[in-house]
């Protein structure tokens, strides 16, 4: 089965969410005449990243109640879209969020679990932390999605693996750090999310998209290099540093049953021996 | 005035060498994002003749089309006739809109007053003259005061708060200077901007490195391993640097963190600028 899929790599604008609806819509319409099945959007595509003080008021409820999402609701009768935006439950906390919409339904909603808070980022001062990894089934198949700081855990890609996640769908608002010329060509940032990808797809033997954002918040430049990993590991196509840009690319989920038979790492896997150790070294951990 | 004349290490320099072609695309994406932020498309900018303010100039052009970046030379009756020329050099090769404002008038109106007045308020005078010059200019022209510090100045305090630390933007102060140098050849700076001692030319003879006391090259290695890689003194001493030298620069860097924050604001309220009411300087949303 091929899926073809449209990454969209754009420059939402800080704590504008009608300018942002507006180009989530340009990428569909442009996504649909590619006759693409499915976008991804960046992490908080709708609301940009630095919100600080503004999260309250950008906060949203994904459903056919909010006029942002009522019309992106409407889009998804025709492409499967993976959008981001800032959720608050029904207690008033506010998390950073995906949701994964499907013909005119919401299917699924990951909200962030590491929320990073160190260095140029400061997420928990602002967020609550999702508590859950979840892998959901969709017309492609089963999904897991992640955002950005939860795929640099190796454990993140493992528990949607075991959920039965064959397509991972991860986005970031990843800002540039490090232009050394010992780099080859790429940022540090750049080259260490490149490997992170490399090695979900590697180990995991699952298709990994990754959407990162452009643009710039404060001196802060987000570096974009969107790219989708096929199941060997192999980086098949990468968006360009800096620029906004609507990727198309078709993957062929055949390739999972070729790459698994000469590398069945999935088959082979032991859950329950991870469990049993982790809960050994847990409780000894607390002793 | 301190002496490190020295043998410094040499071998932290290709640490600090940065991809160039990714420094211009992001430096001049910034620029870019930055004026159109401000909902305009124009830049002021002092041009010195050094290579920060070349710099600062090529990327500006770069970003903005060389018609809409002003450059301002504002010599004082001291100033090398020298730098003068070699800003020539930038406005010819750029074909820079120019202004010439010279500053002895109003700087000297206040230093004639203080007979035994230092250099250095001297220099500090002057460095606050061509800050008011610019953002006059920048009313009539319609356009930002660009920022021409680099890293290692800015780290240093070897600036003059509200004279050249008072910009809109800053688009090199995330560069030392031994990166600045890379980044003008691979502009196309004029190499005799380029290869030329550093100086604020604020008097006769002036240099940046006899007056700190070492030079560019061992300063920005020093400053890449405390401030960039997060070595302990201690361990930047076993990386060759002398442990006076050490210290000296690392208490520079502390002593003049207040040139590079805004004045604390003492807290009475519930929500107070700047503690916790907390926003983008981008929060315009455009």
């Amino acid at each position: 089965m091929q899926v073809k899929i449209a990454l969209s790599q754009i420059y939402p604008h800080m704590g504008n969410l009608e300018r942002n609806l507006e180009k989530h819509l340009q990428h569909i319409e442009e996504a649909r005449q590619h006759q693409a099945d499915l976008i991804v959007f960046p992490e908080l595509s709708l609301v940009g990243y630095y919100v600080m003080d503004l999260v309250s008021e950008l906060a949203q409820t994904p459903s056919e109640h909010d006029p942002i999402f009522a019309r992106l609701l409407k889009e998804s009768q025709t492409i499967d879209m993976m959008v981001g935006f800032i959720q608050e439950d029904s207690r008033h906390r506010y998390y950073i969020a995906a949701a994964y919409l499907s013909q005119g339904k919401v299917v699924h909603i990951h909200r962030k679990v590491y929320l990073p808070t160190y260095g140029i980022f400061d997420d928990a001062r602002y967020f609550s932390a999702g508590n859950r990894l979840q892998a959901f089934d969709t017309r492609f198949g089963r999904v897991g999605m992640l955002i950005c700081e939860d795929m640099w855990h190796l454990s993140s890609g493992y528990v949607l693996w075991m959920d039965g996640a064959d397509l991972l769908l991860c986005h970031s608002n990843s800002p540039t750090r490090g232009i050394s010329a010992s780099e080859d060509g790429r940022s540090t940032v750049g080259r260490w999310v490149d490997v992170i990808l490399q090695s979900y797809s590697a180990m995991f033997t699952t298709y990994v998209v990754h959407v990162n954002r452009v643009g710039y918040e404060d001196g802060k430049n987000f570096w974009g290099g969107s790219s989708v990993v096929n199941p060997n590991g192999n980086t098949v196509i990468q968006a360009p540093y800096f620029e906004e840009t609507l990727l198309m690319h078709s993957i062929d989920l055949a390739q999972l049953h070729r790459t698994r038979s000469v590398n069945p790492l999935l088959r082979d896997e032991r859950a329950t021996l991870v469990q049993a150790e982790l809960e050994r070294i847990l409780r000894e951990q607390t002793q | 005035m301190p002496n490190f004349n020295v043998e410094m290490p040499t071998h932290i320099l290709p640490r600090i060498a940065i991809n160039v072609a990714l420094a211009e695309q992001i430096l001049v994406g910034f620029i870019r994002d930055q004026i159109n932020k401000a909902g305009l498309s124009r830049a002021v900018l002092g041009l010195s003749g050094g290579i920060d303010s070349a710099v600062s100039a090529y990327l500006s052009a770069r970003a903005l089309g060389a018609e809409n970046v002003l450059v301002v030379r504002m010599p004082y009756r001291t100033s090398a006739p020298s730098s003068y020329a070699d800003a020539q050099t930038v406005i010819d090769d750029l074909q820079l809109p120019t202004a010439t404002v010279e500053i002895t008038d109003m700087a000297d109106a206040l230093i004639t007053r203080f007979p035994h007045m230092s250099n250095l308020r001297k220099g500090n005078i002057m460095a606050r003259s061509r800050m008011v010059v610019l953002y006059d200019q920048s009313v009539e022209w319609g356009g930002l005061v660009m920022g021409t510090s680099n890293k290692t100045e800015f780290l240093l305090g070897y600036s003059t708060i509200y004279g050249d630390s008072g910009v809109a933007l800053q688009p090199i102060a995330d560069l030392y200077k031994f990166q600045v140098r890379q980044l003008a050849r691979h502009l196309g700076v004029p190499s005799p901007i380029i290869d030329k001692a550093p100086s604020a030319d604020l008097w006769d003879g002036q240099t940046d490195e006899s007056e700190l006391g070492f030079t560019y090259d061992a300063v920005d290695q020093l400053l890449y391993l405390l401030v960039d890689e997060r070595y302990t003194v201690d361990e930047a001493v076993a990386e060759g640097f002398p442990h006076d030298f050490v210290l000296h620069v690392w208490r520079r860097v502390k002593a003049n963190h207040y040139k590079r924050t805004m004045p604390n604001i003492a807290k009475v309220s519930d929500r107070t600028i700047g503690h916790d009411f907390l926003y983008l300087r981008d929060w315009t949303g455009r």
